[in-house]
């Protein structure tokens, strides 16, 4: 084997760059299709009820009004909010209830708002409680995992502990609001329906939508995606609408979601109520640990998060309990969105840890340290690797922890207090299987294809430097071509998942290529995925902030913003860390400023738009660097490396929380940071 | 009516409902400019309408006959297009014309001495530039990596 430099690591500029910078990209409504039509979509205006009729203003021109009472039927798939128009049941404020079609997008919208609309309204309920008598625990949580686990006897352990912590945190609903809103262009030919659509998953798209059309030939078109954080993740109502109206009309129609129905269509993450309780003693050594989790789902469908299942590997202690809890309301269904579970689950567990330092009058980095199992402490699995407490070391090393003064707001500088604070990250390392093809052509360069996405992680860059190392040959003469359901089927972008799975096909068809000396190979990973031995499979990291918080406002700043990962191999040191980096920033809106604002009498979040629901902007970003150790391991995937995509946001909110406590004294247990919870706490000047 | 974009004069059959950003993007096939929000909050749209940064999703095409509109395909091989990508200034590429194109306007703002709430001595500090692009939105959080490349296109 002769050898090259290695691509793999190397700072590589993304390939699509100069089409981005340019406005050449194209994304799913930009593509230009004949005889479009639009299409606009009639959202509930009750959380709960019957549609009993539409009416159609008669002078208005529209092509066509569709509802559940003249809609054709479609076949029923595993999620029923792809039921699209086929009932007269409202689940939802929100929910797509009629579509209307006309020649341009400005009649579409106007006879949409002018739609007489018939409705039974009914009494509805929207607001989490733990104490609701609805709550129930659901047989399993996302993706499997059962709903609860029991090990030792933690309520002994709390009793007979030196100290204890018994802490509530809440978060609320948070939206994931990528940049582009949902958006699909349908057409048919006969029965063959080619769509545009911005999704995390072109294979799985296509599949859902021929199954609920009872078609075969669905091509899904998914080139450029502006981002998506989990919401994109299937298929939505959008795809549905779209091909539906298209069918009936016997037009291409576009379907593009205002930023509105982005609080409700497409998913949230759902609002928890989080009790943890600590019980060690005094060195810091843990003896139980008890986390409950309450969250919501809709009537429609059951979504479980998994907001407790990152405690059961994170600590050790010999006593512990986790649980999971929710409540069906009259809401729209929460769905995935960036880290779901980790990044509420890991608030409340990394607070309460910060808690209990406090408690011990312990540096909140040792307690960790002394609390660091050797293997998995439920499930007694070997780690594939976990430099957690390096993270946590190196991390505070570059950060300059040293020196800290343990005690809360003892540090004023002019007109702010300031204050700094830890936590930890972590990730589950996956893959799916994905199948990729490789053809040697004529003028020496290599094509690979494979059904994958770029939702701006960088995966169209990263599967070339992969190609080219399996290849033996350079970056430049690999062709990739991604984006497009008719390639080899790829799983979803999702889970921190892309880049191993499809890395994984690409590095098996690449190497087979090269060692068989054929022009073409199709390579289908599912069967060494599927052989993988159980073991604990987690990116690690750790966050510290530093905050300032105004002592007459209670505004308050991050100045510095800090993540150290070990995340396995790091396939592109470039995107890598714009997506620690943004991981991180979006833990900072999740910390201080991202809250979906819930009025009980309409049920709905009526702040949902980007005046009201506030994400971080440029102001809000001072100091922020991500950095990361040299972590191999070659028990996880070709490549030797863990996801990226999701552990930015995993603690960093609480090392935020924990700042504001340092600096203020002030335990904000109830998110976002806003400074109205901090005003009346803040000590005197 | 008419609409002179990117030096060229069209001439269209419009709704007088329609915004500049559904002129440019359903009529005129520049799709560069982007829709995120509809509403003027989030910046996706940004144009240059006569020099000057705006919304285009809040602006009647029929009330702009006589300006001149630049979109991101009329900049070619600007400095700031040029940081962006030396600095890996964008992650899912949705918010990066409106980006550019604001920190192109943003850039003669400064020219001319036009003040911000940053009020830094300098101008061009990487507060001011902060606070001057903070109407522009990026959900990836890009925004690290923006900074230095618009620094750079201004020459510092």
């Amino acid at each position: 084997m002769t050898t090259t430099t290695k691509a793999v690591g190397a700072p590589l500029a993304r390939i699509e760059g100069p089409e981005k910078v340019s406005g050449r990209a194209r994304y799913a409504a930009e593509y230009p299709v004949d005889g479009v039509a639009h299409g606009w979509i009639v959202p509930s205006p009750v959380p709960r009820g019957r549609l009993t009729a539409v009416v159609a203003d008669p002078t208005g021109d529209t092509m066509a009004v569709l509802w559940h009472g003249n809609a054709p039927s479609l076949a029923a798939v595993d999620d029923p909010e792809l039921a699209v128009l086929q009932s007269d049941r409202i689940s939802y404020r929100g929910q797509p209830i009629a579509l209307v079609v006309a020649d341009t997008l400005e009649a579409a919208r106007r006879a949409a708002q002018v739609l007489h609309l018939e409705i039974e309204a009914e009494e509805h309920e929207t607001v989490l409680r733990a104490d609701h008598p609805g709550v129930y625990e659901p047989e399993t949580v996302n993706p499997g995992y059962p709903a609860a686990t029991v090990h030792g006897d933690v309520e002994t352990a709390l009793a007979t502990a030196d100290v204890t912590v018994d802490v509530t945190y809440s978060t609320p609903a948070l939206h994931n609001n990528p940049m582009e809103p949902h958006a699909t262009i349908a057409r048919w030919d006969g029965d063959d329906l080619t769509l545009y659509d911005s999704n995390q998953h072109p294979s799985g798209v296509a599949a859902t939508v021929g199954e609920i059309f009872g078609v075969d030939r669905v091509h899904v078109i998914t080139e450029h995606v502006g981002g998506g954080f989990g919401s994109k993740g299937t298929a939505r109502p959008n795809a549905v609408l779209a091909a539906l109206a298209a069918r009936v009309t016997g037009r291409p129609v576009k379907v593009v979601l205002p930023r509105q129905a982005m609080f409700s269509m497409v998913g949230h993450r759902t609002p928890t109520l989080q009790r943890v309780r600590l019980a060690a003693g005094r060195d810091g050594t843990l003896s139980g640990i008890d986390h409950q989790a309450y969250s919501q789902t809709s009537r429609l469908y059951e979504f479980a998060e998994q907001t407790a299942v990152v405690t059961r590997h994170m600590y050790a202690a010999p006593h512990r309990r986790t649980g999971h809890h929710l409540l069906r309301l009259d809401m729209p269904t929460p769905r995935w969105m960036r880290a779901p579970g980790e990044a509420p689950g890991m608030l409340a567990l990394e607070c309460a840890i910060d808690e209990l330092a406090e408690k011990l009058g312990m540096d909140p980095i040792e307690l960790r340290i002394r609390n660091e199992p050797s293997a998995e402490p439920e499930s007694g699995v070997a780690f594939t690797s976990r430099h957690y407490v390096e993270c946590l070391r190196r991390g505070a090393e570059r950060f300059g922890w040293s020196g800290r003064d343990p005690r809360p707001a003892r540090r004023r500088e002019g007109d702010w207090w300031i204050g700094t604070g830890v936590a930890g990250a972590t990730y589950p390392t996956m893959a799916q299987p994905s199948t990729a093809r490789v053809r040697a052509l004529p003028d020496g360069t290599f094509e690979v294809a494979i059904g994958a996405t770029d939702l701006g992680t960088g995966a169209r860059t990263i599967l070339v430097q992969i190609a080219a190392d399996a290849l033996d040959v350079a970056p430049e003469r690999v062709r990739i071509r991604i984006g497009d359901s008719t390639l080899p089927r790829a799983s979803v972008a999702g889970g921190s998942s892309g880049s191993a799975s499809w890395g994984w096909a690409v590095t098996g068809a690449c190497r087979s290529l090269r060692d068989t000396g054929r022009d073409e190979v199709t390579f289908d990973s599912t069967e060494l995925v599927q052989r993988q031995e159980t073991e604990g499979r987690h990116a690690y990291g750790a966050h510290f902030a530093e905050v300032r918080v105004d002592a007459v406002t209670g505004e308050v700043r991050v100045s510095r913003l800090f993540g150290m990962y070990a995340a396995g191999r790091i396939l592109n040191a470039r995107t890598a860390r714009g997506q620690f980096l943004g991981g991180m920033i979006m833990g900072m809106g999740m910390a201080l400023h991202e809250e979906g604002v819930l009025d009980p009498a309409m049920g709905e979040w009526v702040n949902h738009d980007l005046a009201g629901y506030h994400v971080p902007v440029h102001a809000d970003v001072e100091s922020i660097e991500a950095a990361w150790l040299d972590e191999t391991d070659d028990r996880i995937n070709p490549m030797g490396s863990k996801g990226i995509g999701e552990i930015g946001i995993v603690g960093s909110p609480a090392a935020i929380v924990n700042a504001v406590w340092h600096a203020t004294g002030i335990r904000i247990r109830d998110l976002p940071v806003r400074l109205d919870k901090i005003l009346d706490g803040l000590p005197a000047s | 009516m008419r609409l002179t974009v990117n030096g060229t004069e069209h001439v269209l059959d419009l709704d007088p409902r329609t915004t500049l950003l559904d002129a440019l993007r359903e009529h005129l096939g520049l799709t560069g400019a982007k829709k995120g929000c509809d509403h003027g909050q989030c910046g996706a749209c940004t144009v240059l309408l006569d020099g000057r940064r705006v919304n285009s999703c809040l602006l009647l095409a029929i009330a702009h006959q006589d300006s001149h509109v630049t979109t991101i395909e009329g900049l070619d091989g600007h400095p700031v297009q040029r940081g962006f990508l030396e600095h890996d200034g964008f992650q899912c590429g949705y918010c990066t014309p409106g980006q550019i194109c604001s920190a192109v306007g943003m850039l003669d703002e400064v020219d001319r001495g036009w003040p911000s709430a940053a009020a830094d001595d300098d101008p061009l500090s990487d507060a001011e530039i902060r606070e001057r692009m903070s109407g522009n939105l990026c959900r990836c959080g890009a925004y690290p990596h923006m900074v230095p490349a618009i620094r750079q296109a201004a020459g510092r």
